[in-house]
């Protein structure tokens, strides 16, 4: 069965979520990446504002492609979660409270995620045509300078995850891993 | 000598820019399809049922299949017979602006790798390997490929005592990384040459149709193994665990020293794109 969530991701919605579970997301969401998680940490460090509240927000680790004409947007799929891992901790700290990407995350991570109540989500990869059908809107809002690395303020109907880490540790990397492994 | 202008070059380098992005191998895409009844994991299924829908989405709506439409290796097979004129170089790189300014493609090569990390704007330069082979034709091949498989790429000298278990165990230690780069993949496997050749040919076998094999016995048959072993780390479809990790492994070799055995590990991610034109 498949979950329906709405942004902001509260600690109530949270509480809900286990590793493995569909869930669909409608709401807002915001794109960020490798460049955009360096100023938003470099600004914390300032001690200066971020471009967007964190709290009980989802960020998409995603640099879409520009849209052509007639389209919101263009092929916007996540991209590796690992290289964001350094960054990550922080803003957990500062109120995120989940972030869409692929692939595994570091310990330092997952203890993160238990400690500030948050939640990793896995979107496929490389279907990024496909995923650009749930997004409905789209607003730049900092760093235009950066191109695809912008922060994209998204507005999404039904995008498709699965909870990947959830609020207690579970993962689901891990352990499917070995479930399926015959070796 | 026959006469090719670097205009011709500019707009076919352009169209297979184009091409390359949106439609899937369909080798590729045939493989999928074989092996969704070789998965046993559901989440795997899924994944690879999107992996379909997307490949027609994207060529029904004219859209990139990955956002990330990559850095531009393009491989140059030039015929000894053919008089270019003008600038191969210059023409590839302005087929390539071209195509990512004009074609909705995203930019995604910085300046510096090291300090600003600023973005060229256009995509270029593109990786340009050329060939020289006989003929009087310029066979021109485009391979777009995204950053997130390129990081799981890994080159090592093995020690010669290791022999055929030292690459084995090598290509089987870089799988493990697999899951960061959108399996299943294509693995593609140098052996051999020196430390600049062997990544070249790890990336060269990437372009050999999957139901290819090597037309080494030795060696083809090194690849159906090493295709087997790999899906049974339990990696699956974007990683999320399954039998279907790899769709091929794909090995090229070349003498190499007597003191030497280069290796080199590279994958596709399952969003392959690849196109080729003769002029």
């Amino acid at each position: 069965m498949t979950k329906q969530i709405h942004t902001p991701l509260t600690d109530n919605i949270i509480s809900e979520l286990k590793a493995g579970d569909k869930v669909e997301i409608s709401g807002v969401i915001y794109t960020a990446r490798d460049q955009a998680h360096k100023r938003m940490v470099d600004s914390i460090k300032r001690g200066e504002p971020l471009p967007f509240d964190l709290k009980d927000q989802i960020v998409y680790y995603a640099g879409p492609s520009p849209a052509p004409p007639g389209r919101v947007i263009g092929s916007i799929g996540p991209t590796t979660s690992a290289r964001m891992d350094p960054y990550t901790p922080t803003l957990l700290a500062h109120g995120l409270k989940g972030m869409i990407g692929k692939g595994p995350r570091s310990p330092a991570v997952k203890s993160a995620l238990i400690k500030y109540n948050a939640v990793y989500l896995a979107a496929t990869g490389g279907v990024a045509a496909l995923l650009s059908t749930y997004v409905k809107k789209v607003e730049l809002i900092a760093y235009p300078d950066l191109g695809p690395e912008a922060i994209y303020r998204l507005e999404v109907e039904r995008f498709p995850v699965l909870i990947a880490i959830d609020a207690k540790g579970n993962d689901l990397y891990e352990e499917n891993r070995q479930i399926y492994r015959q070796l | 000598m026959r006469e090719i202008y670097a205009s011709k070059i500019i707009e076919v380098v352009k169209d297979l820019c184009l091409r390359a992005n949106t439609v899937l191998r369909p080798d590729v895409l045939d493989a999928i399809k074989a092996n969704l009844a070789l998965e046993v994991s559901p989440t795997g299924v899924e994944v690879m049922e999107q992996i379909i829908k997307n490949a027609k989405l994207a060529v029904s709506e004219q859209l990139p299949i990955c956002q990330d439409t990559g850095y531009v290796t393009i491989f140059i097979e030039l015929g000894r017979g053919v008089l270019l004129q003008g600038d191969l170089t210059g023409a590839i790189n302005e087929g390539v602006r071209r195509a990512y300014t004009e074609g909705f493609l995203r930019k995604s090569i910085v300046v510096s790798p090291v300090f600003e990390r600023e973005n060229t704007g256009d995509n270029t330069p593109a990786f340009i390997n050329v060939d020289i082979v006989p003929g009087d034709d310029i066979k021109i091949t485009v391979m777009p490929k995204g950053g997130g498989t390129e990081n799981a790429s890994q080159l090592r000298m093995l020690p010669v005592s290791g022999g055929i278990n030292a690459v084995r165990q090598f290509v089987l230690e870089a799988a493990e990384g697999a899951a960061k780069s959108c399996p299943p993949v294509i693995v593609g496997v140098g052996v051999g040459g020196s430390f600049d050749k062997v990544g070249f040919l790890a990336k060269k076998a990437l372009l050999r149709p999957l139901p290819d094999s090597n037309p080494d016995p030795g060696i083809a048959k090194l690849e159906a193994e090493l295709l087997v072993e790999i899906n049974k780390l339990g990696i699956g479809p974007a990683g999320l665990g399954g039998r279907i990790t790899a769709l091929g492994v794909k090995i090229e070799t070349m003498p190499t020293h007597i003191a030497c055995l280069p290796a080199a590990v590279v994958f596709n991610c399952h969003a392959a794109r690849q196109a080729e034109a003769i002029i």
